[in-house]
């Protein structure tokens, strides 16, 4: 309770800075447009030689690009630029600061920077999941819905989780923010569904880079496709990459000696 | 021009020892410029097989020469100096460049041809296994590789003077990042990179042929890979020629424009 009143308040204090700044709205909302209407012309280019691609119909699709957009405005709000500025904090010794607050350091240091703007890609996912939605006509059953959430949520847990443990590794390199960019180019492949992919390359971005299960799984949900296992699966990888995150930073954070004098 | 040699040279020496000291940035940076044609190559491979094994005058394995050849072409000609010049002139970086009795774009253009000289055995390499996968077809004709040579090398000059006039935005506005975005987007659609000019319809393949993006990257593609007649080779190796002088002139304009209003930020 305490570490969502403390979420609250970073919040806040982000929205305050950034009121400063209103034009960032419209320019971040004309990004988010673009990106978006980028993404809907390629389908519209893709589906125009067909009528599916891998077994997902072109409403699917959208379903899938909704899901996209909602995860990496998720990534995007906090957990991209918090765990940046604490890759920069730990090179300028600037996370001493944080180690002397008398609450938990990795929670401190996983919400500390809140990029409000990236609501709108969030806005802009369920929009497009919702027409998607309306256009396949059938009803969403409650279950899926359900399943639906409990991926959501499953995909973001993975996501953060392999977030800090690459983060993490700025305890013992100083320079990682390449490594972030890694993270970057493969989240592109997560706009189409993983079965598209050959063995090898789905294999990676389920195990290496995480991203099937922060797209194509709950895409899968609301689809109907999603199997028992993937659901287990999912879950399973959730927990491990949690406990695992969790050991790379403590570990980390006994080699830490404060970069400055 | 025997001194523009002498500093050519000279800059290569010390671009080239720096950019092998960032060799590991270099190849993290590579698997961007790998996986989105990887991406769409899958896409459409996927594609031809719900559409009776080819998509337009594409077969899978043609689409597999595409895009790796795409990639290759794209990997000689792709130039970060937008988000450069971002930094240089918001940290003031700009003004000891100002200060040498050359043009700056002399040292961006040898960054660049230093940083693909580094980066370039390792494209191969994975050109090589993406061929070992997906097994590509393509014949390869004697005049189309001598006119790929200049095709390429003018598809480089004109990307590399367009985005360095781009770049120059950021003498006007801190918020940079919009206008490289819209170009990024004309980019992928107009050159090529989503998918072969020829899929696209009519309007936007004439779009295509009267703006610069297919000159950068898709028209080498095509030319190599034995697409176009020579008629249509030659044709647009005027093109690219008219953009080379288009562009040189947008360079000398908006530099000329830029400086004068550049005062430096910082120390």
């Amino acid at each position: 309770m305490n570490y969502l009143r403390l979420f609250g308040v970073y919040f806040r204090l982000s929205v305050m800075g950034e009121l400063a700044y209103r034009v960032n709205f419209y320019v971040q909302l004309f990004q988010s447009l673009v990106e978006l209407a980028t993404a809907l012309t390629g389908l519209a280019v893709i589906f125009s030689y067909t009528d599916n691609l891998a077994g997902w119909n072109p409403n699917e699709m959208l379903a899938l690009v909704g899901v996209y957009f909602i995860t990496g405005g998720i990534i995007g709000l906090v957990i991209q630029p918090s765990l940046e500025q604490f890759i920069t904090s730990v090179r300028d010794g600037t996370l001493d600061f944080t180690l002397v607050k008398p609450e938990d350091a990795q929670f401190l240091m996983s919400f500390q920077v809140v990029n409000i703007w990236k609501l709108i890609d969030i806005v802009m996912g369920f929009a497009v999941l919702t027409t998607a939605l309306i256009r396949l006509g059938n009803k969403v059953a409650a279950g899926q819905a359900v399943n639906f959430g409990l991926m959501l949520v499953t995909g973001t847990v993975i996501i953060y989780s392999f977030w800090v443990i690459l983060a993490s590794l700025s305890f013992w390199f100083v320079r990682v923010e390449n490594i972030l960019v890694i993270f970057q180019s493969m989240y592109e492949a997560g706009r189409w569904p993983i079965s598209l992919y050959p063995g090898w390359l789905r294999f990676a971005l389920t195990f290496i880079v995480p991203v099937a299960f922060a797209t194509t799984v709950p895409a899968e949900a609301l689809t109907g496709r999603l199997t028992g296992n993937t659901l287990l699966g999912a879950m399973a990888a959730a927990c491990v990459l949690l406990a695992a995150s969790r050991l790379c930073w403590r570990m980390g954070l006994q080699r830490y000696s404060g970069a400055s004098a | 021009m025997k001194d523009l040699a002498v500093l050519y040279v000279q800059q290569f020496k010390t671009t080239f020892a720096s950019m092998l000291q960032y060799r590991a940035s270099l190849f993290i940076w590579m698997i961007g410029s790998v996986l989105e044609p990887l991406v769409y190559l899958v896409v459409w491979s996927t594609v031809t097989i719900s559409h009776g094994g080819s998509v337009g005058d594409y077969t899978a394995a043609q689409f597999a020469a595409y895009f790796i050849v795409l990639m290759l072409v794209n990997q000689v000609t792709y130039t970060w100096i937008m988000y450069e010049y971002e930094y240089r002139i918001r940290e003031g970086l700009l003004s000891p460049a100002l200060l040498r009795p050359v043009h700056p774009i002399h040292a961006d253009i040898s960054d660049n041809i230093s940083s693909k000289l580094v980066s370039m055995p390792v494209m191969l390499v994975i050109a090589a296994g993406l061929a070992v996968l997906f097994k590509p077809t393509a014949t390869f004709l004697p005049w189309t590789i001598l006119a790929f040579i200049p095709a390429l090398f003018l598809a480089f000059l004109v990307r590399f003077l367009i985005e360095w006039t781009l770049a120059q935005s950021a003498f006007w506005t801190t918020r940079v990042g919009a206008i490289n975005q819209v170009y990024f987007v004309l980019v992928l659609f107009l050159s090529g990179q989503i998918a072969p000019l020829s899929l696209f319809p009519m309007p936007i393949q004439i779009l295509a042929n009267i703006l610069p993006f297919r000159w950068m990257i898709g028209f080498p593609v095509e030319l190599i890979l034995g697409r176009l007649s020579p008629t249509q080779a030659l044709t647009g190796l005027g093109a690219q020629l008219i953009w080379l002088v288009i562009s040189l002139g947008l360079v000398r304009i908006v530099w000329r424009a830029g400086i004068r209003i550049y005062s430096a930020v910082g120390a």
